[in-house]
């Protein structure tokens, strides 16, 4: 099994790079895994902190060096397993950005084999149904088809689920909210027991950047009054409402200006990168770090943080930094 | 007998069309392509005609063959290829289940009426204006009939399904809501069907014989015709039984003659005749005195004619004194006065208001439901015909649908390169509107949505940016407008009456990060 997963990232790895160098490092870091019989988690253990405790005790996970689907699996190893977010006969939300009418190269929406990947663990978890949906900016169909996320999500068994009608949301109050006090939430994200929230890291014209918690402005319907009414507060309130169990950075290509829909394709850089957490606001942290600014320059994170909504200090965190 | 074969094929071939042509403007997933929908549209006379007025050739010549059947054997075009015919048609056929009056009779002609106003339509379209020709086109009142009262009910059902399959967590279909229409549009319409309802099972096809410009025109070409529908004036009894089943009621049985002029060709007097006394074949020197009343129409048609004449100055000078005027393209800009936004594809409003016959295809066809029927935008010469509603949505950078499926050539078929550098109107900026500028908090709504980033952000008081415009790349997609929060808006587009060529954005190369080591936490 092991062997087979190592065969998988070396290919995956060649398409990705190239570069000679990179070959040969990735090669012999396979076959030495291969010789060995090393764990994934041991892989960890290589390159990441020294004094690390087990496995599943992690604040949050950083992989850097192969494709998302591959860095999804290594980070959950780290995490504890799947089985520690989704328990069986479970439902389950996967919330992507599907936000625009791109293809994946343009890196505008989430990567589309790490949906597919993430909908197919948490059926191997044992999930009852596993649906994906997204309040999108361009037209509805288009997004879901030219991401390429409807495909992949098909092909993992998952639930297509469309967004694109104020029937699907039902008004929620936030009573801690400052700005935000009420809004109206996709039924899906009320009913579901399980809520995983996959954002792309990418350069934001509004918001400065968007990561987890700027992408959940694609589970609500009225998203203009949030623009008119102090958008990095709201951000910041909604979280309020109902926090995802887990938030996976899809941070593999990175849009580094123009966001967030971009202009070409050399908007994106490679980054090659994915982050894993329960904590919405270090997530975005150490996100915001990855993309070359600091917490401090994106308000929402800020006042998310003196909300006591999560932690950006990432220096107080238990992180896994994976390097392949 | 083979008249019935050859009445049979008709009835297929009608409904056949009938059947299409109601699927494309009900049709809301897109399921057939615009070379498709173009190729089972040719035969449609009024678009065919003003397409083939602005790009003359054999792509745009199916009104000459729809002229060809005529001049060989009638008004086939009436009672196979229009949909409204074979809409009234269906409607005549349901009518004669539910009552027991079964019988047509012979009625007498409108021909004053009706060359008034083919002869009306002809000069005002002449003279620029297509909305006479607009308000009566049967393929054009069939499309907006459908679009505005047949396509919510589709819509209604299917939305209703979909809520029961969610219920059962099943998600195969989804949810259209594309709204209201403009109260015009929709009244147009309304009244429309109640007229066709009330023509037809009342009189059988009398909307076709009065009031629709197509029929007018086809009926007086059918004089020349070489096959033609009369009476053997040895064989007939008068015994009544062809002009029962005549829905056009031109069968004079009395006097042994056919108004061919009316005869809409749906063949039933053929089977109908005991004696075989009803022919459709090549009268004779003897019959054709009989067929149609010369004498009577010449007057019509010179009565008509002089009618028109007087209306027309009156009606075109109206039409001129709304909105703008057929030379305004070339006017400056209004300052303060908004343009409406033509669709992509319509070069001008010049040629758009010129051969839109406002059939609402493209309404229907649009995916993101932006492209809407206009009330007064254009002025009187556009009524119905459609804008860009960027209050409703915003035109999708990449599609190109609604030019792909134009029957009348309003729309000239675009590639997706061709689109990504059309500019269909320019972003304008207002900067005391803006939430950044009022209330010193981000929002950039509007350069989210931009698609070339004519919208873009520029730092502003502090941590702040705000919006800024580069009009020479904005392509006049509208999503900036949808998206901003203020109202009034902060940024919308200004039409261009003529549309123009976009700069394409400038795009530098990013340098790609070299292989880093470690995380930057």
């Amino acid at each position: 099994m092991n062997d087979i997963f190592i065969v998988f990232l070396w290919q995956t790895n060649i398409q990705h790079h190239m570069k000679r160098r990179d070959f040969i490092v990735r090669g012999l870091g396979a076959g030495i895994l291969a010789g060995t019989g090393l764990t994934l988690g041991g892989i960890g253990r290589l390159a990441g902190n020294p004094a690390a405790t087990e496995d599943g005790d992690f604040d949050l996970v950083a992989v850097k060096g192969s494709d998302p689907a591959s860095m999804f699996d290594l980070a959950m190893e780290a995490m504890g397993g799947m089985g520690r977010f989704v328990k069986p006969g479970q439902t389950v939300v996967v919330k992507p950005n599907i936000g625009w009418d791109t293809v994946p190269e343009r890196a505008a929406n989430t990567n589309p084999q790490l949906i597919g990947r993430i909908v197919k663990r948490c059926f191997d978890a044992g999930a009852r149904s596993v649906s994906v949906f997204d309040n999108t900016c361009d037209e509805w169909k288009k997004c879901y088809v030219n991401s390429g996320i409807e495909e992949e999500v098909k092909k993992a068994g998952g639930t297509i689920v469309p967004g694109n009608s104020e029937s699907y949301y039902k008004n929620v109050s936030i009573p801690a909210g400052k700005s935000l006090r009420e809004t109206k939430v996709h039924q899906l994200i009320l009913d579901t027991d399980v809520y995983i929230n996959v954002p792309v890291l990418k350069h934001h014209g509004s918001a400065k950047l968007t990561i987890a918690m700027k992408n959940l402005m694609g589970v609500v319907w009225d998203r203009r009054w949030w623009h008119k009414n102090d958008l990095h507060q709201c951000i910041a309130d909604y979280t309020l409402h109902r926090k995802p169990d887990l938030n996976v950075v899809d941070a593999f290509r990175v849009m580094k200006r123009n966001g967030p829909r971009g202009v070409s394709v050399e908007d994106v850089i490679m980054l090659d990168s994915l982050l894993v957490s329960a904590d919405i606001v270090a997530v975005d942290a150490a996100a915001t770090k990855l993309f070359g600014m600091e917490p401090e320059d994106i308000p929402y994170i800020d006042i998310a943080h003196e909300m006591g909504i999560g932690n950006k200090n990432l220096s107080e965190l238990n992180i896994k930094r994976i390097i392949l | 007998m083979n008249f019935k074969i050859l009445k049979w094929g008709r009835v297929i071939i009608s409904l056949g069309f009938l059947i299409l042509i109601t699927f494309f403007f009900i049709d809301f997933t897109n399921a057939f392509s615009g070379r498709v929908i173009r190729s089972v549209l040719y035969l449609q006379f009024v678009p065919s005609l003003l397409s083939f007025l602005k790009f003359a050739g054999i792509g745009a010549a199916g009104f000459i063959f729809i002229i060809l059947l005529n001049l060989f054997a009638g008004r086939i075009y009436c009672s196979t290829i229009c949909p409204l015919g074979t809409f009234q048609d269906v409607i005549i056929r349901i009518k004669r289940k539910l009552t027991r009056k079964k019988r047509f009779s012979y009625q007498r002609s409108f021909n004053y009426l009706r060359y008034i106003i083919l002869i009306l339509s002809i000069l005002l379209f002449i003279a620029g204006l297509v909305f006479p020709l607009l308000l009566l086109d049967p393929y054009s009142n069939f499309g907006r009939i459908a679009t505005n009262l047949f396509r919510p009910v589709l819509l209604f059902l299917n939305n209703s399904a979909t809520s029961m399959l969610e219920s059962m967590s099943i998600y195969s279909l989804y949810r259209v809501e594309p709204g209201m229409h403009h109260w015009l549009s929709l009244l147009w319409s309304i009244l429309i069907l109640l007229l066709i309802l009330y023509l037809s099972f009342k009189y059988g096809r009398l909307f076709c014989n009065t009031l629709c410009p197509v029929g007018a025109l086809l009926g007086w070409l059918s004089r020349f015709s070489i096959f033609k529908i009369y009476l053997n004036r040895t064989l007939c009894t008068s015994c009544g039984k062809c002009s029962a089943v005549c829905k056009a009621g031109c069968i004079d049985v009395k006097n042994k003659s056919v108004d061919f002029s009316r005869c809409v060709g749906c063949l039933n007097c053929l089977s109908s005749c005991p004696d075989n006394g009803v022919i459709f074949g090549r009268p004779g020197k003897s019959e054709k005195a009989v067929i149609t009343t010369y004498d009577d129409k010449r007057r019509d048609l010179i009565r008509g004619s002089l009618t028109a004449m007087a209306s027309l100055a009156g009606m075109s000078m109206l039409a001129q004194g709304r909105g703008y005027g057929r030379r305004r393209s070339n006017q400056p800009l209004p300052v303060n006065k908004e343009y409406p936004v033509s669709p992509p594809g319509s070069i001008s409003f010049d040629h758009f208001n010129g051969s839109c016959t406002a059939c609402h295809l493209c309404v229907n066809a649009c995916p993101t439901h932006v492209i809407r029927p206009s009330f007064l935008e254009y002025g009187l010469a556009g009524i119905m015909q459609p804008r860009m509603d960027y209050h409703a949505s915003y035109c999708n950078f990449d599609c190109v649908i609604c030019s792909e499926v134009c029957p009348t050539g309003a729309l000239r078929p675009l590639k997706a390169e061709e689109k990504h550098v059309l500019q269909l109107g320019k972003v304008i900026f207002i900067k005391q509107n803006c939430v950044v500028f009022t209330d010193n908090t981000d929002c950039g709504a509007c350069s989210e949505h931009c698609p070339t980033k004519a919208v873009y952000m520029r730092p502003f008081r502090g941590n702040l940016f705000l919006p800024e415009v580069d009009p020479d790349i904005c392509v006049g997609c509208g999503a900036c407008e949808y998206a901003c929060p203020t109202d009034p808006k902060s940024i919308y587009v200004e039409g261009n009456p003529i549309h123009l060529t976009a700069e394409k954005p400038i795009i530098k190369k990013l340098e790609q990060p070299g292989q880093q080591e470690d995380f930057p936490f």
